[in-house]
């Protein structure tokens, strides 16, 4: 069967109570369609792991207000739950009730679930029928975990591909640990406030508001767009999208939203967390040097830069963009080669900005300082202290996933002894 | 027995502008012109004619024109004239009819039903003239997962070998014996003045051609004709021959008297006699002597270039590049069933095989299917006619194109499907030193690269226009593409979406 024309699961929307009567556009929704946006973005970030309220990033991103049309807003937000911090927490949009019995049972099948709980919410006048949304913190469950044959993160990944995929009326908004999405139909600004987002604490906000050209529809189509500890905010139209999704769809890769930054983000989950590569690297690979650049080095960088060229070719990511991807390590902001979207980067101290426009960044920080655009093609890598720490220590050589030994096996009590093979 | 096979053209002489000047008569090898000193003026055996044109350009007043032999068939739809013609033929030979170049049949052509896409508003197009605007490819197989040293910016083990091209195309596979030595030393000349590479097809390599081994890609085929250590170490890559589009299944057989000496010398055989390439190789009856075959090369070679096997678009072809993947192929080249030839029984030429255009997105996907796409170089042959067809080939999946006959054509090529007879106009796919003489490799390779220059920044534009500033993101970006007059199977092999979806 050929991939790119198989149906995609046509999301139902439940007749029954709990429905909401809003989704039912006319036009497609996201996923059945390709939607061209465009955005604001913004992220604030504290490299020593302060944490701070969700204040600054509202205010930030409500300055952009024009850069965005209702249609779509969101926040994802690191190190709000430290008394969970060991644990995947499952933020979950449902359509109808019917779809949260299906996830539940999903769940209890393959993790064991710490808590459980709505995640509280406030009215806002401009938020109308938002779904009905929950948070798990949850483990894998360790006998499936075991004999999955995957690592932790993978199998974590792959039931948040089968809930988003096969689960009817259900979303994974994120899936992270120690962080978590809020994101909906809405103007940012009212998006946050729906979420209470000035009551969390995070060392790391980013935030979006989007321009799409056509009404998407539901609300897990909104952005941040997450996977595991990735969150990713983008604005732009990638016109390398069906070159990189048929690379991604190749690895297990499902792209069913049909959006930049749903690619965009398995891309650098291929790249940073299977292949072993840095973030940076990763950044690297998808806005490569031109070979104009390449041919004028020296020969044993150029045949390094060639090399990564060439075998990821298909992850060369064209076309306007630029992006802001929050992990547990920290920020990471990118452009495309040519530059064609803005994004500007100031400090304070330990605080580090980032927005689409100057005034986002000046309206939360006027003393900012070392002000500047993002360069084409250079990425710009905000990392906690301890990671830059931590990273000084670490073997400069990528090792990937599949090379590691699984945790969950090696770190189980007692752990096995060295033997000396006869 | 009397012959009922008619002229197939007429040459159209306007009589107050022939100056009787005699080049039409000294242009035409097949002997169809005749100045008539006693008539007074030039008469045409019209039955000789092939249609090759070089007398209509030759011809100083304009004085010629060739059109086809106005005989009406029987009317009937079923047993057209050509049809009769090609009975008629058999019936007084006992033979197989033979032809050239690619399949002339009206098949559809998917590459005019697919069309391609450009940006408005929500992303900008790019201007090729300020911007840069990259059209290089490496070819080779890759691993799925490089090791590198991120600190010291080294590699932790060397890229297995690769050949890179300025532009995604190169010059498909014709032999010395099939084409002349100037033709193929035109495009020797012209693969390095661009970039790129020439096949030498299986009639070895040329000493006067060695100069330009490095952008060779040599071959070798089910005869093994030229194939010595020296030749597989002197080139670019090499390339096992398995198929062509042209004639699936079958192999080849360059009769003796075109044996000359310096065939013989290159292909490493005895002066005037038959050069029989079997239809198989005859060490590879299954994939896994295939594999047998790869690795020889790549030892003899001290795995030090790609190895690329070709095979014709048959019906299973998607199943057969995923074994040739496996089997150690770094490059996998599929041949269209309108790939052009030098010589093929018209049957095999008309009648088997499949459109480039639907092998090429089969293979494609069925590689993504088994995620191996990204660890091998897939190259797409068989009637390439322009720079679109060569951006839809690569949006469909292709790392980059072989052409043939576009090159020829630019050479003096009419497509006149007479290859086979030796007797080439415009010394292209002849022997004969005096016919060999007309063709000026320097002369020649200029213009094809002017051709290919042109396609280049034609394929620049289209790229920019769809805001792509590098092939590597044009490939099997299929988004780029709509079909239209297209029925939902061909759109679903093509795995492309309708127009206005």
């Amino acid at each position: 069967m050929v991939r790119s024309l198989r149906k995609l699961p046509r999301r139902k929307i439940c007749e029954n109570e709990g429905s909401h009567p809003m989704l039912e556009t006319k036009g497609p929704r996201e996923g059945q369609v390709r939607i061209p946006s465009g955005c604001a973005i913004a992220a604030i970030m504290d490299r020593t792991g302060g944490r701070h309220d969700g204040g600054d990033i509202l205010k930030s991103i409500a300055l952009m207000h024009d850069r965005s049309n209702g249609l779509g807003g969101g926040f994802a937000a690191y190190g709000i739950y430290p008394e969970y911090k060991e644990l995947y927490a499952f933020h979950i949009m449902y359509e109808s009730r019917e779809a949260r019995a299906e996830t539940e049972a999903y769940l209890d099948k393959y993790f064991m679930s710490e808590k459980q709980e709505r995640i509280p919410t406030e009215p806002v006048a401009a938020i109308k029928n938002p779904p009905d949304i929950w948070r798990y913190f949850v483990a894998p469950h360790p006998m499936r975990l075991a004999n999955s044959g995957l690592d932790e993160a993978e199998y974590t990944m792959q039931h948040v591909f089968h809930i988003n995929g096969k689960i009817d009326g259900a979303f994974v908004a994120s899936s992270g640990k120690n962080m978590g999405a809020f994101k909906g139909v809405g103007y940012p600004e009212d998006i946050g406030e729906f979420y209470r987002i000035q009551d969390y604490d995070a060392w790391a906000w980013t935030a979006h508001g989007r321009f799409p050209t056509n009404t998407p529809g539901w609300w897990g189509g909104a952005h941040p767009f997450t996977l595991l500890n990735w969150s990713v905010v983008h604005n732009g139209e990638i016109s390398s999208y069906d070159a990189n999704r048929r690379y991604v769809e190749q690895f297990g890769y499902d792209c069913e939203l049909q959006t930049d930054t749903e690619v965009i983000t398995y891309l650098f989950d291929l790249l940073a967390r299977r292949h072993g590569f840095s973030q940076e690297t990763a950044a690297h690979i998808m806005a490569a040097p031109s070979w104009e650049d390449i041919d004028r080095m020296p020969p044993e960088e150029a045949a390094y830069q060639t090399a990564l060229r060439t075998v990821y070719s298909s992850a060369l990511v064209n076309g306007p963009f630029s992006i802001i991807i929050g992990s547990d390590e920290g920020l990471l902001a990118l452009n495309d080669r040519l530059k064609l979207r803005a994004l500007m980067a100031a400090e304070k101290g330990p605080m580090v900005y980032l927005a689409s426009e100057q005034a986002a960044i000046e309206i939360v920080c006027p003393d900012a300082e070392n002000v500047r655009s993002i360069e084409g093609g250079q990425p710009f890598v905000v990392q906690l202290d301890s990671v830059v720490a931590a990273k000084a220590r670490e073997s400069a050589e990528n090792c990937p996933a599949r090379e590691k030994p699984f945790r969950h096996e090696v770190e189980v009590h007692p752990r096995r002894k060295e033997r000396a093979h006869a | 027995m009397l012959d009922y096979v008619l002229p197939r053209y007429r040459v159209m002489r306007d009589k107050d502008l022939c100056i009787q000047c005699g080049v039409c008569e000294r242009s035409c090898s097949n002997e169809v012109h005749h100045v008539d000193e006693e008539l007074g003026r030039v008469t045409a055996n019209n039955a000789a004619c092939v249609n090759c044109q070089r007398c209509v350009v030759m011809c100083p007043t304009q004085a010629l024109a060739i059109t086809r032999w106005p005989q009406v068939d029987s009317g009937s739809s079923n047993w057209t004239l050509e049809t009769m013609q090609d009975i008629a033929k058999q019936a007084q030979t006992g033979a197989v009819l033979l032809s050239s170049m690619g399949n002339p049949k009206p098949y559809p052509i998917y590459w005019d039903h697919l069309l391609l896409n450009a940006s408005q508003v929500t992303n900008p197009s790019i201007d090729p003239l300020r911007e840069p605007m990259e059209t290089r490819v490496f070819l080779g197989s890759r691993p799925e997962i490089l090791k590198v040293n991120e600190r010291d910016e080294k590699l932790s083990a060397p890229l297995p070998p690769q050949i890179r091209l300025d532009v995604p195309l190169m010059f498909s596979a014709m032999s010395f014996g099939s084409i002349s030595l100037n033709a193929q030393k035109a495009l020797a000349m012209a693969a390095r003045e661009l970039g790129t590479f020439f096949n030498t097809g299986e009639g070895g390599l040329h000493r006067d051609l060695e100069r330009y081994a490095d952008c060779a890609i040599v071959q070798v085929a089910s005869g093994r004709f030229g194939v010595d250590p020296h030749y597989l170490g002197a080139a670019g890559a090499i390339e096992i021959k398995i198929g062509q589009g042209a004639k699936p299944g079958i192999g080849g057989h360059l009769p003796g008297e075109k044996i000359s000496e310096e065939v013989s010398r290159t292909r490493m055989i005895p002066q005037g006699t038959d050069a029989i390439s079997p239809a198989p190789h005859h060490d590879i009856y299954s994939i896994e002597d295939l594999r047998q075959l790869v690795f020889s090369l790549k030892e003899a070679t001290g795995y030090s270039k790609p190895v690329a096997v070709k095979v014709a678009a048959v019906h299973n072809v998607a199943a057969i590049a995923s074994g040739m993947a496996r089997a150690g192929a770094d490059i996998i080249v599929i041949d269209g069933f309108r790939g052009g030839t030098g010589a093929a029984p018209k049957r095999i030429r008309d009648n088997v095989g499949i459109p480039i255009e639907l092998a090429l997105a089969a293979v494609d996907q069925r590689l993504r299917d088994e995620s191996i796409r990204s660890t091998v170089s897939l190259v797409a042959a068989g009637s390439i006619r322009s720079s679109a067809d060569i951006v839809r080939a690569i949006a469909l999946g292709a790392d980059a194109v072989y052409c043939a006959s576009a090159p020829l054509i630019a050479l003096g090529c009419h497509q006149c499907q007479d290859c086979s007879s030796g007797k080439c106009n415009w010394g292209i796919a002849t022997q004969r030193s005096d016919l060999v003489r007309r063709l000026n490799p320097e002369i020649a390779a200029e213009r094809v690269v002017n051709l290919v220059h042109g396609w280049t920044h034609e394929i620049k534009e289209m790229m920019g226009g769809m805001g792509i500033n590098a092939v590597d993101s044009l490939r099997g970006n299929r988004l780029m593409l709509r079909g239209v007059g297209l029925n939902e199977k061909e759109l679903e092999i093509l795995g492309v979406k309708y127009a206005g979806e």
